[in-house]
């Protein structure tokens, strides 16, 4: 939890994968395409393509089966090899907000094996607090949210 | 068991709320302090702690003849356990993926064929 935002609510999950931080970086970038989980779709369409632009300030956005994009966000802070801000500005029930921004750091730190450590913090998720109404509406429709939770909740208690 | 995402989110969507929350994030307080504190009513400060209370956000004690409010940081779980799901499903194809990479490279530079062999997925 970071302490210049008291109420901060954070996701941290970390992974290692045995490659090189520039490899890991290039991978979680260039070819985020083949990693997303593809039912995590805003698009008309399947996603066809995940695409980051390489540089502060890039769009990052998905390219639907039907050609048409549709904006996730942007990169914040483009740093590589180690370091990766993406601003997550997908909303409740996966539609882009532009008034929504809470931030994906990602850091690419080598281990002593010559692979990385990736470490992802998806911070200030309590900005979703401003558009509860349309949550509620994504937790209850059909294949909404609600599953998943119930499904997390199964496993915390 | 968590309050429902849905009734936390309701919760935190309120600015009076979320400082409410930054007040008891230093400790236990009554709601007479939180009113000298904070620009708003004693009433509505209890009408916001009944909303956070509700929400499971923070936890009524009593302390001899005092009521006090505290954080519950269990609470935040919906919100997070969404994510925290989200990114462990995302990262784990992610590390699948690196390995597969990390597989086809056949030299120890780094530079291998792995771009061309790697299948690719699009259509």
């Amino acid at each position: 939890m970071s302490p210049e935002s008291s109420t901060e609510i954070v996701v941290e999950r970390a992974v290692r994968v045995p490659l090189p931080p520039d490899k890991a970086f290039a991978l979680f970038t260039e070819r985020m395409t083949e990693w997303w989980p593809p039912e995590h779709s805003i698009g008309t369409s399947a996603i066809a393509a995940v695409v980051m632009e390489p540089h502060a300030g890039g769009r990052w956005f998905e390219r639907g089966t039907d050609g048409n994009e549709c904006q996730w966000g942007r990169v914040a802070r483009w740093d590589p090899p180690g370091d990766l801000v993406l601003l997550w500005q997908i909303g409740a029930n996966w539609t882009f907000d532009p008034d929504l921004e809470t931030e994906v750091e990602i850091s690419f730190n080598p281990d002593t094996a010559g692979g990385t450590r990736v470490e992802l913090r998806h911070r200030h998720l309590e900005r979703y607090g401003d558009q509860a109404e349309a949550m509620r509406a994504a937790f209850d429709s059909p294949g909404g949210w609600t599953a998943t939770l119930t499904q997390y909740a199964d496993l915390a208690t | 068991m968590p309050a429902s995402a849905a009734t936390v989110l309701d919760a935190l969507g309120d600015a009076r709320r979320r400082n409410i929350l930054d007040c008891l994030l230093d400790g236990p307080l009554a709601v007479g302090v939180l009113a000298e504190r904070l620009p708003i009513s004693r009433p509505a400060v209890s009408q916001h702690l009944r909303v956070l209370k509700e929400a499971e956000l923070v936890i009524e004690a009593v302390a001899g003849t005092r009521h006090l409010y505290r954080i519950n940081p269990a609470g935040f779980e919906a919100v997070r356990g969404y994510f925290e799901q989200f990114w462990t499903s995302a990262l784990d194809n992610f590390a699948a993926l690196a390995r597969a990479e990390a597989a086809t490279r056949t030299s120890p530079d780094g530079v291998s064929g792995s771009e061309r062999e790697e299948q690719r997925d699009e259509p």
